[in-house]
């Protein structure tokens, strides 16, 4: 099977570039030059020197010793915790920035959701010298105060999406019309493998780096460079198309995508897109999503600002329905469970998002020999509110 | 369906300057509007009609646009609902009527079932913005030229020379020419720069007839349009207007479209008789 996008920008049926003809000209041009530039040498040594002293990659691949005994299996945890700035989002905005200075622009905009990858481009931003406008939801600026300051600390300005759920749906159409009004001197760096084509494959591109290191660490820790499943949450599926990308020609790895539930996949309060969603076009690309019977976007719903989005990127939405990927939904109860279970065997405090993935090991069947992957997408600090809640209501 | 036959068609074939496109959003201010809206801006000697129907996620849509969307769609506006508005306000006029959306509408719906029901009810042209060039020409220019609608697709300031020459193929009924790179929402004045895209794209002499839009808010503006193009599309400022109309649909577009109009027309009378087309 094929899984790399063509030169229209679709994994099989799903993704191009459903923009209005106000984006055409920048969206063509990245399509046009981001293959190019990245393979530049002087581009590679950037962004690998970067990525080394800077964002301090590689990221440990951690074998959790007390994990893998509660469930009978080997689990590795690909730390992208440890990144600087906390995530796996800065994989991606350092490389973007270093595209788009290469296109000369001189104006930065992202949306947010959980804020990492507003902190992660803000970030970005201050070692460049580059002017930064993230655009955030209002429900989110309330529940991810933390990342809203780091922000505004480093001198990026954060405005509020105040439309629709008020969550990264709507953070996402601000910073596209942003965009529109600005097309000149403004670079849109897109915080996942979403938006128009060549946005997920670009993202994709970035984020590979997890799996290239994973290969080789596992064979260091194993003897074989292959695991039997990788876990990763997907909110649009950034860190999971990077835990992926270098086993999506391997069959024998299996591929989990974990979405969430929020309150229960049929409650109404929900992001389970790939049971939820069906075919249409969001944020410039044709994918699964969430959405009425007269094709309006519904709004969704989860405790985890990263993954409260109607829709996931059209890698996944393929990867999902050719069968390649399996996809497991987990609620908001399960998420905080097995946060705590995490920190408790492990001391590691996982963000909200990554929790999802952590979650997912109590629903996923394997034999005792399995070798697995979690990608442990970033660390927990931003969700210290939502835990600390937790701790008072279940008296622990 | 021969488009000789299209209401678009013959529009820009009997008149060729000032024409006036207006924009209003679907089931705002009130459900049942629809009707009321369209025959109010044919009394008014208004020369198109563009129905916008309301989105969740309005991409080029500025807050007013965005706002009135939401509104028509917490009031129950449905794509069905709107087909049968459409097709009962048919029966009464000969206006050319424009359906506007977003892509994901149509692909919900079905894209042939959505292009087959326009040309049933009496609509004339479409306008998908997101719905890119090379898809339109892959997979619907047949389906949309067989039924005999119209489609028209966006230019901006910074649309290639080559690409315009490609949307002015592509294009039926006519091109909409963006007057600025922004998102809709009315703008107090014309720019020297904007002045400098209008002539660039008057003389290239395209097939198609142009109207200008996005900004265009006042008789001045109006007028500055009408002089580097065929007319003009008013959206937001005509939706403001609706805004405060307090019930008194009729006379709040009697009075704006004479406001446009001319110079001493005033949008806010109420006595304003409306102009016979
Ligand atoms: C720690 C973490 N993990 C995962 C995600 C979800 O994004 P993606 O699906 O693109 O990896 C986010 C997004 O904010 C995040 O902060």
């Amino acid at each position: 099977m094929e899984i790399a996008v063509d030169e229209r920008g679709y994994y099989g049926e799903f993704g191009g570039a459903f923009i209005p003809e106000m984006l055409y000209p920048n969206v063509e041009e990245l399509k046009r030059r981001y293959l190019s530039i990245m393979e530049e040498p002087d581009f590679q040594r950037r962004f690998r020197q970067l990525l080394r002293d800077y964002v301090g990659r590689p990221s440990p691949l951690y074998l959790a010793e007390r994990l893998s005994n509660h469930y009978g299996a080997t689990i590795y945890l690909k730390r992208e915790d440890l990144n600087h700035t906390g995530a796996h989002k800065i994989n991606n905005t350092i490389g973007q920035i270093l595209l788009a200075q290469k296109l000369g622009k001189t104006r930065i905009i992202a949306e947010t959701g959980a804020g990492q990858h507003g902190v992660a481009t803000a970030t970005v931003c201050a070692l460049m010298g580059l002017q930064c406008i993230v655009y955030m939801g209002a429900v989110d600026i309330q529940r991810q105060a933390p990342n809203v300051a780091r922000m505004r600390m480093l001198g990026a300005e954060v405005r509020p999406a105040t439309s629709g759920s008020q969550t990264l749906k709507d953070a996402t159409n601000e910073a596209i019309r942003d965009w529109i009004n600005h097309p000149e001197e403004t670079h849109y760096i897109i915080g996942s493998v979403v938006g128009p084509h060549p946005y997920p494959d670009m993202v994709a591109r970035f984020q590979s780096v997890i799996s290239e290191e994973m290969k080789w660490q596992l064979l260091e820790h194993t003897g074989n460079s292959d695991p039997d499943l990788v876990i990763a949450c997907v909110g649009g599926g950034s860190n999971a198309a990077g835990a992926f990308y270098h086993y999506l020609n391997t069959p024998a790895v299996r591929l989990v995508a974990v979405e969430a539930a929020g309150k229960g996949i049929h409650s109404g309060h929900s992001a389970a897109t790939s049971v939820l969603g069906t075919k249409g076009v969001i944020h410039g690309s044709r994918t699964l999503l969430m959405q009425t019977d007269d094709g309006q976007i519904i709004e969704p719903y989860s405790i985890s600002a990263g993954l409260d989005y109607p829709g996931i990127g059209p890698m996944h939405a393929h990867l999902i329905k050719t069968g390649r990927a399996e996809a497991v939904s987990i609620t908001d109860e399960e998420a905080l469970n097995a946060a705590f279970s995490l920190t408790r065997t492990e001391g590691i405090i996982p963000a909200l998002e990554t929790a999802h993935a952590l979650a997912a090991l109590d629903k996923l069947s394997f034999k005792k020999t399995d070798i697995m992957v979690v990608c442990l997408s970033g660390r927990g600090d931003k969700d210290l509110a939502a835990y600390i809640e937790y701790l008072d209501s279940h008296g622990l | 369906m021969d488009f000789n036959h299209n209401r678009i068609r013959q529009l820009f074939d009997r008149k060729k300057e000032n024409i006036l496109n207006i924009y209003f959003t679907a089931g705002f201010p009130r459900l049942d509007d629809t009707g009321d809206i369209i025959t109010a801006l044919g009394d008014a000697g208004v020369d198109l009609v563009e129905i916008g129907m309301p989105y969740s996620d309005p991409l080029a849509d500025g807050p007013t646009i965005q706002q009135s969307g939401q509104v028509a769609l917490r009031n129950g506006m449905t794509l069905p609902l709107l087909f049968e508005q459409i097709a009962a306000v048919r029966a009464k006029t000969d206006l050319p009527l424009i359906l506007m959306g977003y892509f994901n509408q149509v692909m919900q719906y079905g894209e042939t079932a959505f292009f087959e029901k326009c040309a049933e009810i009496g609509i004339d042209g479409l306008i998908i913005p997101d719905l890119p060039l090379v898809e339109y020409k892959s997979s619907y220019r047949d389906t949309i030229e067989s039924l005999g609608l119209g489609f028209s697709f966006l230019i901006t300031p910074q649309t290639s020379t080559e690409r315009i020459r490609m949307v002015d193929e592509l294009s039926r009924g006519f091109i909409y020419m963006v007057s600025n790179a922004a998102i809709t929402g009315a703008k107090a004045d014309i720019t020297r720069l904007q002045i400098d895209y209008f002539d660039r794209i008057k003389g290239m002499r395209l097939s198609n007839p142009r109207l200008i839009g996005f900004g265009i808010s006042s008789f001045k503006t109006f007028s500055t349009a009408c002089e580097y193009a065929n007319g003009a599309i008013i959206g937001s400022a005509f939706i403001k207007a609706l805004e405060s109309s307090n019930g008194q649909l009729s006379d709040t577009v009697a009075g704006f479209v004479a406001g446009i109009k001319n110079e001493h027309g005033e949008q806010q009378t109420q006595s304003v008789e409306p102009l016979k087309n």
